[in-house]
């Protein structure tokens, strides 16, 4: 469902990826690693459409269509959702009016009437206890005053509304703890299915005993350079990245 | 230009709706000001000898005014004699029922979306209609009569009150108080006037429409509420007028008095004219707004929308006079293109244990200018006396200013004074968070408004809360990109 053929991609005139591949099929999950400043962030800001990063090169293709052409809003109609590392608070809006302002944008962009009240409770009612999301957070504003594991969650919460095709996490293990960090990963899990794709985005290995992944990649200078299964990210794990960049020279 | 700076341009630069013209025959004064037009507006409205000795002072001491430079706001010199001071529609007669008035002007009132019959019938709103110098029409007259309630046009009530008129006309803003008082105390022609007696709810909103039509008409209307003890009432105000290239004149007095155990709630969705995208005309308003809480435990509430105006100048205030009386004011003011507003309040505690609650929001689109000012005063005999305020700004783009004034003098120890500011911008993330959630940057501004100013738009009675998040729409429709 996803494509990406040399992909190069630079900020502020610095290059950053610099002739990226990478082919994610339905029903699969793909773990990108790599060490601090190799790309991995970029990768998921350029999918995800956000302005300040150049495309200078190479394709990108998801569900046949060129995504680089597409606004950020027709990306996420589309299917695509970005979990993100830093998650934005905006005050005075409540995040239940926010994710439903989401779901029936999403539904409008797909030619799909905006849910009934009632459906909409269900929904969120079920997804809630998915990512076991307190109650009281939906009439909070979205994401002011909460802990760094509730915004997290949050996102989480917010892809299983939105049910996307494919799912970016970007390092949302970061600063949880390991009680969060379960509950994110069963969310995921439970999510998962033949139709849709994960693009797991880390630093450690640990998120990766709860989130199986088929593939893992290892992203070094703006280039993936070696693609493995899970047992790749335990060696990591234990050797650290050095042996990878000692390899390619 | 990036998206977010299309989307704050596209936000800006929406149209006005309300800038049409009714072709109505008016009886017009000639052009400027002298004792002439003076006593000419006194006879045209059969006022008492009293009230033209009023305005004959005012007029004498505004001539001797200087004109107020304090403000941050820039514009041309007014010329006070190139205004017509009177002018109404004809054919003018007394209206005993809406089928007499003219139906140019029902035309037009339809179009601002006030029907005045079976809507009005319905939602249970008493509407006074002021269009350029007159009251046009008052729903539910007599209705209200039957608790007592006075509620029409400022000229019937000098008419048939003018008992009560004489009594409060002036002891909330004086003549004195400042320039545009002043002239208004001199020219005004008509406005609404409200009386509630002692111990009466008043059961439906008080509402009070206010056009300017004519070219080159200044409207200078005088709105007096008087509360009487452990009386109730809330009471709405809204403001059109044409799109013209020249700048009109809006300078109001509005005056409220709230006696032991009452409560006045008043409320504004100002959309005067703003002007167009490059800044031409647009209606100059200036305003003075204050209410005594002269009772014990009174009460008096500002809320206020302000999106309109090329040039607003407002500060609703209170006088806090009896004892454990509460003022409060929620303000959210919206300037885009090349509008400015400095805007705010005065809290005045007198009496002791006295508080009062400053909430204002400011957003500041294109190439606007929005400025808070606001005073706190203790007097020395406020014993407790608590203020809080929270004054936030909200910049759309990187071409507009947000400025805040605060003052405060405390004279009383046992006072305690909280004071919250805060600035922020309409950031990248949060329009890139909304846009990867499938949300479009102009629903994601409109959200993110909304969200910053829920806090006073939670004070606004329902159906007008409504038309307020609709007028934050279409005030910033084109601003954002």
């Amino acid at each position: 469902m996803l494509k990406i053929k040399g992909l190069k991609a630079s900020i502020n005139g610095k290059a950053i990826l610099k002739g990226l591949n990478l082919e994610v099929k339905p029903g699969e999950v793909h773990a990108i690693m790599g060490p601090n400043g190799s790309g991995k962030s970029t990768l998921a800001s350029v999918l995800a459409g956000k302005e300040e990063y150049e495309v200078t090169g190479g394709s990108v293709t998801f569900r046949g269509k060129d995504l680089l052409d597409l606004s950020p809003e027709a990306r996420a109609g589309e299917g695509l959702f970005m979990a993100f590392q830093y998650p934005v608070e905006i005050p005075g809006v409540s995040n239940i009016n926010f994710i439903k302002t989401a779901v029936n944008e999403v539904r409008e962009y797909n030619k799909m009437p905006p849910l009934e009240t009632k459906e909409f409770m269900k929904l969120l009612k079920d997804k809630q206890a998915l990512v076991e999301l307190d109650g009281k957070l939906a009439n909070r504003s979205l994401n002011e005053g909460f802990s760094g594991g509730e915004k997290k969650r949050n996102e989480i919460f917010q892809m299983a509304m939105l049910n996307p095709v494919l799912g970016i996490l970007d390092e949302t293990d970061s600063g949880l703890d390991i009680d969060a960090l379960r509950i994110v990963a069963n969310g995921v899990n439970q999510l998962k299915n033949k139709n849709n794709a994960f693009v797991v985005i880390t630093h450690y290995q640990r998120l990766l005993d709860y989130i199986v992944p088929d593939f893992v990649h290892v992203l070094y200078d703006g280039k993936i350079v070696k693609t493995g299964d899970k047992k790749l990210a335990l060696e990591l794990e234990k050797k650290g990245y050095d042996w990878i960049t000692k390899e390619l020279v | 230009m990036s998206d977010s700076e299309k989307a704050i341009k596209d936000a800006t630069t929406g149209e006005y709706k309300y800038g049409f013209v009714t072709d109505v025959e008016s009886d017009k004064a000639p052009k400027g000001l002298t004792e002439d037009t003076i006593r000419l507006i006194s006879s045209k409205k059969n006022e008492p000898e009293w009230l033209l000795e009023f305005r004959l002072k005012a007029f004498k001491l505004w001539k001797e005014m200087p004109l107020p430079t304090w403000a941050h706001i820039h514009y041309p010199e007014i010329n006070f004699q190139e205004i017509v001071y009177y002018s109404a529609p004809k054919p003018k007669k007394v209206l005993n029922s809406l089928d007499e008035v003219d139906p140019e002007v029902l035309k037009t009132f339809n179009k601002l979306g006030i029907p005045l019959e079976e809507q009005k019938l319905l939602s249970g709103v008493a509407v006074d209609i002021v269009m350029d110098s007159v009251s046009v029409k008052t729903t539910y007259k007599e209705k209200l009569m039957e608790l007592g309630i006075i509620f029409g046009s400022f000229s019937d009530a000098v008419q048939h009150h003018p008992e009560l008129v004489k009594k409060y006309l002036g002891s909330v803003v004086p003549m004195t108080d400042n320039y545009y008082a002043a002239l208004n105390s001199a020219v005004f022609t008509d406005g609404s006037f409200c009386y509630i007696p002692k111990g009466v709810r008043c059961p439906m909103e008080l509402s009070t429409y206010f056009r300017i039509n004519e070219a080159n008409t200044g409207q200078f209307e005088r709105t007096l509420i008087v509360a009487e003890d452990s009386s109730y009432v809330s009471y709405l105000e809204g403001c059109t007028a044409p799109q013209r290239d020249e700048n009109q004149l809006h300078a109001a007095v509005v005056e409220l008095i709230a006696l032991d155990n009452a409560e006045i709630k008043y409320s504004t969705v100002q959309n005067w004219y703003p002007g167009d995208s490059k800044g031409r005309g647009g209606i100059y308003n200036f305003v003075t707004k204050r209410g005594i809480c002269a009772g014990v435990n009174s009460k008096i509430s500002w809320t206020q929308v302000e999106t309109g105006s090329a040039i607003t100048w407002k500060y609703p205030s209170c006088i806090l006079k009896g004892d454990n009386s509460v003022g409060e004011f929620y303000s959210v003011a919206v300037t885009n293109n090349f509008q400015q507003a400095d805007t705010g309040t005065k809290m005045i505690h007198i009496g002791k244990n006295t508080k009062s609650t400053i909430i204002s929001k400011g957003i500041s689109a294109g190439k606007s200018n929005n400025s808070y000012r606001g005073l706190v005063k203790i007097n020395k005999g406020a014993e407790k006396a608590r203020n809080f305020s929270q004054c936030d700004s909200l910049l759309l783009g990187d071409k507009c200013g947000a400025h805040t004034y605060p003052y405060i003098e405390c004279n009383n120890k046992s006072a305690k004074i909280e004071h919250e500011a805060t600035t922020s911008k309409i950031g990248e993330d949060q329009l890139f968070y909304c846009n990867q959630r499938g949300i479009k940057t102009e629903k994601a501004i409109s959200l993110i408004v909304n969200g910053f100013c829920k806090n006073v738009m939670d004070n606004l009675p329902m159906e007008f809360a409504v038309e307020a998040k609709k007028l934050l729409e279409i005030s910033l429709e084109g601003s954002v990109g």
